[in-house]
C-alpha cells in the first residue's frame, strides 16, 4: 500500500523526488504523465494493462487529494497534474518526518536513561 | 538509530513511522500510558510538553499544552478512538484553543500507533493521517511560523550561552 519512499534520496530534482513519494506505480504514472500535459482519461486508460474503470479509479483518488484536476473539453475529461498541491504534501510529509525521528530519538533517551536528557535543540512544534 | 523506516505518501496524505524500541513491550506502551513520560517525547525540548488530562479509554481525552522559548502556550488534545493495551491505541489528534477545548478552526488528524513485542524490543508502528491536502496546507503555514519562533529561541539560548 505505501510506496518505499525513502527518507533521503540523493537526488536534488525536485520532481523526481515528488514522484518517489507517490505511492501507487499507476497512480505515479498518471502524476508523471500529467505532468506536463493534460491527458483524457480514455487515452490514459488505454496505456496501462486494466480497465477503464480501475484506471479512472486511480485519477478520482488522486482527483480527491487534488493533486490532479479534472476538466471537461468537449465531450473528453482531461486530468492535469496540480505540481503545487504535489509539492506542498511532500512538504508537510517531510517537516513531520522531522518531528517524528526526533520523538523517536526522545522516547529512545527515555528508555535507555530514566533521568532526563538535557535540552539540546530547537525544532518545530506539532500537536 | 531506532528508525527502522520512514514511508511518506502524498497521495494518501499519511506518513508511517516503524521503530525499534530498546525495551519490552508494556515498557515502551509506558511511553503512551503514563501521561510523565508521554510529556517528555512528544514535544520538542524548546517546546516542552505538560499533560493536563490523560483518559486511555474509547472517547477519552489526553489534553496537554506546550511551553515555548517566547511563553506562548500552544495546546492540543487527542481524542482516543481505539486502545487495546498494551498494542495499540488509535486517536484525533488536534489543535486546542486557550481554554483547552478543540479548536474547530484547525484541521484534525488521526494518528494510530502499534506496538509488537520482538525478542525483548518493541516494534513501534505510527501512522499519522491527514484529512484533507488543505489541512496539510494549513498545518504547514502554521509549522513555518512557528517553526521560525523555534529557530529564534534556540540563536537565543545559543547567543545566551557563548555571552
Amino acid at each position: 500500500m505505501y510506496n518505499h519512499m525513502v527518507a533521503h534520496i540523493p537526488d536534488d530534482r525536485q520532481a523526481d523526488r515528488l514522484l518517489h513519494a507517490l505511492s501507487d506505480a499507476t497512480r505515479r504514472d498518471i502524476v508523471r504523465r500529467a505532468m506536463t500535459g493534460a491527458h483524457s482519461v480514455s487515452s490514459l486508460a488505454a496505456r496501462y494493462p486494466m480497465s477503464y474503470a480501475a484506471v479512472q479509479k486511480h485519477v478520482a483518488v488522486l482527483e480527491e487529494v487534488g493533486l490532479v484536476t479534472k476538466e471537461r473539453r468537449g465531450r473528453r475529461r482531461l486530468v492535469r497534474t496540480d505540481i503545487e498541491r504535489v509539492r506542498a504534501a511532500a512538504r508537510v510529509l517531510d517537516r513531520l518526518e522531522a518531528v517524528w525521528r526526533r520523538r523517536i530519538e526522545r522516547m529512545d533517551d527515555l528508555l535507555a536513561h530514566q533521568e532526563a536528557s538535557p535540552p539540546t535543540r530547537g525544532e518545530d512544534p506539532c500537536p | 538509530m531506532p528508525v527502522i523506516e520512514i514511508l511518506k505518501d502524498p497521495s494518501a496524505l499519511s506518513m508511517t513511522v516503524v521503530a525499534e524500541l530498546a525495551a519490552p513491550l508494556e515498557r515502551s506502551w509506558q511511553l503512551l500510558a503514563d501521561p510523565r513520560q508521554l510529556e517528555r517525547w512528544w514535544g520538542p525540548p524548546s517546546y516542552p510538553a505538560t499533560v493536563t488530562e490523560h483518559d486511555l479509554t474509547p472517547g477519552g481525552h489526553v489534553v496537554y499544552y506546550m511551553t515555548g522559548p517566547g511563553g506562548e502556550r500552544p495546546r492540543g488534545w487527542w481524542r482516543v478512538l481505539a486502545v487495546d493495551p498494551p498494542r495499540s491505541l488509535e486517536v484525533e489528534d488536534g489543535f486546542a484553543d486557550a481554554d483547552g477545548d478543540p479548536d474547530p478552526n484547525m484541521p484534525v488528524m488521526t494518528m494510530r500507533f502499534t506496538l509488537e513485542e520482538a525478542a525483548g524490543k518493541t516494534l513501534l508502528t505510527s501512522v499519522t493521517t491527514f484529512p484533507s491536502l488543505e489541512a496539510m496546507q494549513h498545518l504547514l503555514a502554521m509549522g513555518m511560523e512557528d517553526g521560525i519562533r523555534a529557530a529564534t529561541g534556540q540563536i537565543d539560548g545559543i547567543l545566551g550561552e557563548a555571552a
